[in-house]
Order: C-alpha cells, then sequence, then structure tokens
C-alpha cells in the first residue's frame, strides 16, 4: 500500500471511471453502458465515443434505464449505468430493488454527483441519502472510492463482484492520495494511519477520508494520536478486523458526506453495539435539505474540512 | 398454425383449472387477470416461442416476460405442462419453500426470464433483453404481456419510446385488454384509450385481435416476428376472468382465491 501525503495533486473520479471502464471494455465484449442524458457529466461519454455499438443513451428515464440493464445483465452482459447519484438511486430505487437486486444480475450502477458537494445545483440535486437506500437493499455491494486511483481498482472489483453493485463518485476532483500500487481487495478497508495506542481512530469514506487523513496528520503535530481508516466498502460490512484497532481508544469518529442518517456512521454504530461498548461520534451531513453555494464553502458550512474535523475531535477529547 | 384448434382449446381447459386449483390451495392469488391471458400464453409456448424444456437457458431462444407478474398462476401451469417445473409443484404455490412464488422469480425457477410483480417493469426489461440480441446478433424474439391497467405506470411509455426510437422490432408488447383493474374498469379509474394511437405515436406498429381466438393470436405474433421495421404492439381484446361465468367482468376476482364451492362450480363449466 501507498499513500502520499505532501504535494498532493486533484483528480476527476468520473474521469478515472470511464477511463478504466474502456480499459476493461477493450477486453472484455460483455461491458454494456447505459446513461440518463449525463452522459457528459458522468463522463460515460468517453465510453460511447470508443464503443457506439455497445452504449445506450435511454434519455432521461431513469427507471427505464435501470430495467433496459437489468435485460441486458439477464442476457450475459456486465451493465454498468450511470446518472447523478439523485436520479440513479432515489429515483429508480424500487426498479433497483426488485428488477436487479432480486433476480441478482450483473447490474453496475455508478453514480457521480453525490453528496454536497454538487453544490450551487442545491438541494433536488445532492444525493445525501444515496448509502442509505443502496444499503437497505439486500444483495447490493456497495463501493466509495476516495480518490481517482481508488476509482480504478474499486471499477475491477465492481466487474468481478457478482450481482448489483453501488459505486458513489463525487463532481469535485479530490487529492490523489493513493499510489497507484495500492491494494483494494475483499477486505472493504485501507487502514491509513495506525498508532501504537491512539487516542481515537477516525473512519471515514469517500470525499471526506483525505480531510481525515491531514486532521489526523496535524493533531499528530499537537501530540495527539488519531488512527485512520478508509472504508471503501460500505456493504457487506468491513469492520470485524477493525476491532482489534478499536481496543482501548477514547471514542470511534465516523466521518461522510451524507445524511447522518442512513450512512457510515449509523453502519458502524448498529455493527460495533452488537459486539462491544463503543462511543461513536458521527462527523456527517445533518438531517435536512440541502442549499446552494460553491461546495468548498459548503463543506465549510457543513464542518466537514480539515480544521472543523480536528475542532470536533478536541473537543470530544477533552469531553469524553 | 401447428396444433389442432381443438388440441389448444383443451389446453386452455387444463390450464383454467389448475390456475383455479392452485389459487383455491394457495387461498390468495389473481384469477380475473390469470384468467383473461389465458389464450394469449397458450398461442406463444405452443404456437410461436422457440424453446427447449430442457434448456431453458438456451442463448438463441425467445424470451416471454410477464410483466403483469399477478398472473403466473397461468405461466407456471403452462411451465409445468412443457416440464420446466415439476407437475407436482403446482399446489405449492404461495407456499412456504416454494419456488412457486406469488410472483415469477428469476432466481427460483429457470423458465423465469424475469423478476416481476411490480408493474411497470417488464417492457424496459424486454428492452434490455432485445438490445442484447442485437449486439450479440441472435434474432430471437422478445414478449411481453402487459395489463391494461398496468398502462397508467409512466415508465410503460418511457420504455414504449425507447423500443420505437431504438426500432426494437425484435420485441413485442401484448396487451391484456380485459378493461379492468383492481378499483374499477379502465375506463372509469384512468382511461388509457385510445390505445393504438398512442403506440402508434411512439412508433410502433400495431395489430388488434381477439385474446381468445388462437388464431388471431398466432397471425398478430407471426407478424410480429416478420416485422423487421419497428416494434409490434398486440392489443389483445379480452374478458377478465374469461371461461367461469361468475368470473367474467366481476372485479371482485381481480384478486380473491374462489371458495370450495365457487371451485366445484367452476370446474363443472371446464368439463
Ligand atoms: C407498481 C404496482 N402498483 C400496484 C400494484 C398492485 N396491483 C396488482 S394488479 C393491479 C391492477 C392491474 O391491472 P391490469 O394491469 O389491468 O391487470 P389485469 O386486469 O390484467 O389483472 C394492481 C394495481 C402492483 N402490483 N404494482
Amino acid at each position: 500500500m501507498g499513500i502520499i501525503t505532501t504535494q498532493v495533486d486533484t483528480a476527476s473520479l468520473r474521469k478515472a471511471y470511464a477511463e478504466t471502464l474502456i480499459e476493461i471494455a477493450v477486453r472484455r465484449r460483455e461491458i454494456v453502458v447505459l446513461d440518463a442524458d449525463l452522459a457528459l457529466s458522468t463522463q460515460t461519454y468517453r465510453f460511447k465515443q470508443l464503443f457506439p455499438e455497445r452504449f445506450f443513451d435511454m434519455g432521461v428515464s431513469e427507471a427505464d434505464m435501470i430495467d433496459t440493464g437489468v435485460g441486458l445483465a439477464l442476457s450475459g452482459k456486465i451493465v454498468f449505468v450511470s446518472s447523478f447519484a439523485m436520479f440513479a438511486t432515489a429515483k429508480p430505487w424500487e426498479q433497483i430493488r426488485n428488477s436487479a437486486a432480486y433476480a441478482e444480475v450483473a447490474l453496475k450502477i455508478v453514480a457521480s454527483h453525490s453528496g454536497i458537494s454538487v453544490g450551487e445545483d442545491g438541494a433536488s440535486h445532492q444525493a445525501i441519502e444515496d448509502l442509505g437506500l443502496m444499503r437497505l437493499i439486500p444483495n447490493i455491494t456497495v463501493f466509495i472510492p476516495a480518490d481517482a486511483n481508488a476509482v480504478k481498482k474499486i471499477i475491477h472489483l465492481a466487474v468481478e463482484t457478482p450481482g448489483v453493485v453501488y459505486v458513489r463518485l463525487t463532481r469535485p476532483s479530490l487529492p490523489l492520495f493513493y499510489t497507484e500500487d495500492t491494494e483494494f481487495d475483499n477486505k472493504g478497508f485501507v487502514l491509513l494511519r495506525n498508532f501504537e495506542k491512539p487516542d481515537a481512530v477516525i473512519v471515514a469514506t469517500g470525499s471526506m477520508v483525505y480531510p481525515s487523513l491531514k486532521a489526523s496528520l496535524e493533531l499528530e503535530k499537537k501530540g495527539v494520536k488519531i488512527g485512520v481508516v478508509d472504508v471503501y466498502r460500505l456493504k457487506p460490512y468491513p469492520f470485524r478486523p477493525l476491532l482489534p484497532i478499536f481496543q482501548g481508544i477514547k471514542f470511534i469518529v465516523t466521518v461522510e458526506e451524507h445524511n447522518i442518517i442512513g450512512g457510515l456512521g449509523e453502519s458502524l454504530s448498529s455493527f460495533i453495539t452488537e459486539v462491544e461498548p463503543h462511543i461513536v461520534k458521527k462527523i456527517a451531513l445533518p438531517d435536512a435539505f440541502g442549499v446552494s453555494g460553491n461546495y468548498e464553502a459548503l463543506y465549510d458550512f457543513y464542518g466537514l474540512t480539515t480544521e472543523k474535523i480536528i475542532s470536533r475531535i478536541e473537543e470530544w477529547l477533552k469531553s469524553i | 398454425m401447428k396444433n389442432d384448434i381443438l388440441f389448444l382449446k383443451e389446453k386452455a381447459k387444463q390450464i383454467r383449472k389448475d390456475v383455479l386449483n392452485m389459487l383455491f390451495k394457495a387461498r390468495s392469488g389473481h384469477p380475473g387477470g390469470s384468467l383473461s391471458a389465458v389464450e394469449i400464453m397458450i398461442t406463444l409456448y405452443y404456437e410461436i416461442m422457440k424453446y427447449d424444456p430442457n434448456n431453458p437457458r438456451w442463448p438463441m431462444r425467445d424470451r416471454f416476460i410477464l410483466s403483469k407478474g399477478h398472473a403466473a398462476p397461468t405461466l407456471y401451469s403452462i411451465l409445468a405442462d412443457i416440464g420446466i417445473i415439476e407437475k407436482d409443484k403446482l399446489l405449492s404455490l404461495r407456499k412456504l419453500g416454494s419456488p412457486l412464488q406469488g410472483h415469477p422469480s428469476h432466481k427460483a425457477i429457470q423458465g423465469i426470464e424475469a423478476s416481476t410483480g411490480s408493474l411497470g417493469h417488464g417492457l424496459s426489461i424486454g428492452n434490455g433483453i432485445a438490445l442484447a440480441g442485437r449486439i450479440d446478433r441472435r434474432d430471437y424474439m422478445v414478449w411481453i404481456l402487459l395489463g391494461d391497467g398496468e398502462l397508467q405506470e409512466g415508465q410503460v411509455w418511457e420504455a414504449a419510446m425507447s423500443a420505437g426510437h431504438y426500432r426494437l422490432y425484435n420485441v413485442c408488447a401484448i396487451v391484456d385488454k380485459n378493461g379492468f383493474q383492481i378499483d374499477g374498469s379502465t375506463t372509469e379509474i384512468k382511461d388509457i384509450d385510445p390505445l393504438a394511437d398512442k403506440f402508434r405515436a411512439f412508433k410502433w406498429d400495431i395489430v388488434q385481435v381477439n385474446g381468445h381466438n388462437f388464431n388471431e393470436l398466432a397471425v398478430a405474433m407471426e407478424f410480429a416476428r416478420l416485422n423487421k421495421r419497428r416494434p409490434t404492439a398486440i392489443i389483445a381484446h379480452t374478458i377478465k376472468g374469461k371461461g367461469i361465468s361468475f368470473m367474467e367482468n366481476k372485479l371482485e376476482f381481480h384478486g380473491r382465491a374462489p371458495t370450495e364451492e365457487e371451485l366445484k362450480w367452476a370446474l363443472l363449466q371446464l368439463k
């Protein structure tokens, strides 16, 4: 495994998705891609340019897109469907549940523009409940890559994973902190920072992994030891192997760009309360509709920045 | 026609008997829409479709999707008759542990092409299978059976637009136009007419038939297979509850199983 913590560039997750898809599709003829009139945004247009006979734009018809994908998958194709996270999960949820997951078909839903960082488009476009919606459905695997290199590995994983897969991507480019040789396997998490006796451990996902990593690095300078875990697979739960790392810590902090209901924080809490007593503090979006704004301003407004993560952890270190 | 009309009529009787026995045993289910679709499904399975009962996943087979999944008993009875389901399983319909789920499950039974039950999905799924056929250069047909009430689902028209746009001439949608849904007649609840005009406007070819007449059904289906221009919609005019006097056009029997008395009376009518 490799991570870079200084001089980090940013890279587009969506572009990495399309490029990986193309790379796989050269070898695997059964890859077919559908989009619902957002091919420019999701970047699947790159696939269309190279493989026009294996790309179908279904128009602004998300339910139709999912079920058309089901039909293709029932006929032996590995089908990638893309749209914004809101329209790829919430709108055709029932199609995903009843036609795709129930029949266990090879449908890979790769959604861009998840979370609050869609920014200016505002609440109607900010999918802050997609993880909850997807993880509620049986037979679905949920992946959340934290940077473009993770995307490359996870799109391969999505092809290898049987059945329905949900991959959550963001609109903004994210810091590229994983080296290309980092392994993403069936473990579902990467232990990014580990300490002999940590004070607390951050469990983060997606866009919040890098800010969490930086928070840990900053806090270390002040003598505070905070472990960091990247959960890149939310379902099936990857948490059990983390139990030894949680031994003796004051609290766990989950950090995610998702409604505080339904996402990583709730998943980890529900897992952990079955096995050990732990305090799980949650940094997430409030249970409220989002607002328009530049995404960096929104991250700050909702407390999803390195600085705010640090100050909340310092607060909790004092109060817990 | 491959089969004698009398043979097909006998099949229809046998399948109606199966359906009623299954529903009685299950103490629940949907007689009306199962009975209206008997001739349509028989024509498909005994006259029209290419398939191999010994190899239900034969890649070149025609596909049938029961988009109105609540008519599952009719499909199960036919699948049992052609040897894809074991006959002695039929009476386990809707019982714990049975592969005969209340609505068709792809995972539970080999001959079921798609999981349905929630209305509105089947045409999109069929389009996807048709697109795969186009990519793989396989000339199978995809037959999708929809209810007329089901056509009130918006997704059906998304799918109709897709099939028209992509000229999916290997798709044939058959509408079991029995005129009823749950809360009343389709005319009074939310009128789907003029239906032929709607499909035509979505770039489909249309055939209207008496949905209980084997000859008319077979001719229309053969037309659909030969049509290499556009998708075909067969509007099959049917009678809900067909074949059982006290069930015909009776709203009550959309979703109620027959009592023991009613079953006896019904079976007498199928002698
Ligand atoms: C999405 C969805 N909504 C509601 C139902 C409940 N439901 C089952 S059958 C039916 C009426 C269907 O009418 P129609 O398509 O005309 O079927 P038929 O009369 O042939 O039985 C309804 C509303 C359902 N199965 N799926």
